[in-house]
């Protein structure tokens, strides 16, 4: 794109700026608006799984709800506690929201629609979801209150604990493919095993992707490791004593990680953009069209289990995490390797 | 030109927040400024083709290191008048130890302007290989070069993991704990008894 933008006369340096302000632009508004359309998604899956109806009012089937909802939320007014630290209530959740959406400019749509095609796409992924917590943890310090507190305390240990293995699982991943750069990891899954696109179908790494599925529910605080907001205990949890715009930029950014997750799920397992199966037939359907069916299957998976599996208890959350993932994926970390060293993959 | 303006706005930032960190009054802030210094730093990282150490930096620093300061800053119930009273009488030592930084930090840049280290020279030469990535360098080196100094980092951080276990654990005989292969084993018809009792006589289970 900045090629384009140079054939208008600009010098390199402002082509690659506006080109980089339009590849933003061209993944978050889609991007956000997609999030309006999957809560809306969610709810109407959540619905049917109790057999209700779910949103049915606003627009045909319900389709604007989350407009409404938004619009709703704009016009309300902006509550801080007199009691908060105003600063930081009010940084904690643009911290959030933008830290949601930061982490999508590594993220692979097709072969070449990447925002950013740095060697080091993993690790970076890594980083800001680790930057994530930081919004809950100053939502909860900065409220004032009892509950968000707690909230904020259970969120930085749950982050924590299960951003290990993630790491452990993504080394697998790395291992196999050879390389941290997103595209490339995408390109190492094709025709993986028996033609068929993605690591997932390796019978060493299928545990690590079922980790990897449970440790991004636990990792986005979702259903049924949704300790942190969990109304029985703690209210709404760090978001609490949130109201209007605030609340929102909350609500968008969880969703968006959700999103984040599913496309993770989708490029680090699944193949990405390439279609499931490597025929040459199935490769004339666009590659985003896969990618965002593959992301769009993950997020029914998420909704699903949010629908179905009953709340953690905390200490049974951590045990799972240090007991069960961290030595189980440390072993398939020293399995994948020794696999690889003894099959001579990069010799 | 973007590179010059990338690189003064982190380096403001670094310092700024630096100097934010240790003259803000409240502990939580001053935290939460330490993150932005790191942040700014892992940018300046990247502007001089460190990517993987800024990734490194934000992961460790920022995504953990940083969380436990916050963690246990958070919870401190900090009495903000002691503190202060302590500032006089420790001002001399901390005038020491930002003597001593001031001392190394001249040295250190007055070393490599020399270009006695043969690690990093100012002139490029000792620069990673045109064409591999950050990792492909640190990898190669780190494994064959420094393998036994890698080896050996990695032993002492196992040592004193299982030494702060060792001081902090102690085995308390006092608590039940959960065995939850038992609880997964348990069936209903062992875990529930049918019992007709007499109208006026108590059960025994």
């Amino acid at each position: 794109m900045t090629a384009f933008f140079q054939t208008l006369g600009m010098s390199y340096e402002w082509a690659w700026f506006v080109s980089t302000i339009c590849g933003i632009l061209l993944i978050a508004l889609p991007l956000l608006l997609g999030v309006a359309m999957i809560i809306y998604a969610d709810r109407k899956i959540w619905a049917a799984m109790a057999l209700r109806r779910g949103p049915n009012v606003v627009g045909p089937f319900g389709l604007l709800q989350s407009f409404a909802d938004g619009l709703k939320v704009f016009l309300q007014e902006t509550i801080i506690p007199s009691a908060a630290n105003k600063g930081i209530f009010l940084i904690a959740p643009v911290v959030t929201f933008t830290v949601a959406l930061m982490a999508w400019a590594v993220i692979p749509f097709n072969s070449g629609a990447i925002l950013a095609d740095i060697n080091v796409g993993l690790l970076y992924v890594l980083a800001i979801s680790s930057l994530g917590v930081y919004g809950t943890i100053m939502a909860g310090w900065a409220s004032n209150s009892k509950y968000p507190f707690f909230s904020a305390m259970r969120a930085s240990a749950q982050m924590i604990s299960y951003e290990v293995s993630i790491g452990f699982i993504l080394i697998c991943v790395v291992l196999w493919a050879g390389t941290f750069n997103m595209n490339g990891i995408v390109k190492a899954q094709q025709d993986h095993v028996w033609l068929l696109n993605g690591f997932v179908f390796n019978p060493l790494l299928f545990p690590m992707w079922v980790m990897f599925l449970i440790s991004g529910m636990a990792e986005t605080q979702r259903a049924p490791f949704d300790l942190t907001e969990a109304e029985s205990e703690l209210v709404a949890g760090y978001q609490t004593e949130y109201s209007s715009m605030a609340f929102a930029a909350y609500w968008l950014g969880e969703y968006a990680n959700v999103l984040l997750m599913c496309a993770l799920n989708a490029t680090l397992f699944w193949g990405g953009w390439l279609p499931p199966l490597d025929i040459p037939v199935l490769y004339l359907v666009p590659g985003i069209v896969w990618f965002l069916l593959k992301v769009l299957f993950f997020f029914f998976v998420f909704s699903w289990v949010k629908a179905t599996v009953p709340r953690y208890r905390y200490d049974q959350l951590m045990r799972l995490g240090w007991k069960v993932f961290l030595p189980v994926s440390l072993l398939f970390v020293v399995l994948v390797s020794g696999y690889l060293m003894a099959t001579g993959h990069f010799a | 030109m973007i590179h010059v303006i990338a690189f003064y706005l982190f380096a403001v930032m670094t310092i700024a927040s630096g100097a934010i960190t240790i003259l803000s009054r409240n502990p939580v802030h001053s935290v939460l400024w330490l993150i932005l210094a790191f942040f700014n730093a892992a940018g300046l990282m990247i502007l001089v083709g460190a990517e993987f150490i800024a990734m490194l930096l934000v992961i460790v620093y920022v995504g953990a290191v940083a969380v436990l300061f916050l963690f246990v800053v958070m919870m401190l119930d900090i009495d903000f008048a002691e503190l202060r009273a302590g500032f006089v009488k420790n001002f001399p030592l901390g005038m020491l130890v930002a003597i001593v930084l001031l001392a190394e930090m001249v040295l250190g840049i007055g070393a490599y302007k020399a270009g006695a280290l043969q690690l990093g020279t100012p002139d490029g030469t000792a620069a990673q290989p045109a064409g591999t990535t950050n990792i492909e360098a640190i990898g190669a080196l780190l494994y064959s070069r420094y393998l036994f100094l890698f080896e050996a980092a990695g032993v002492i951080l196992l040592v004193a993991m299982i030494g702060a276990i060792v001081l902090t654990h102690r085995q308390r005989g006092d608590t039940r704990g959960q065995k939850i292969s038992k609880q997964i084993a348990r069936r209903p018809d062992e875990a529930t008894v049918n019992v007709k009792p007499e109208v006026g006589k108590g059960v025994q289970l």
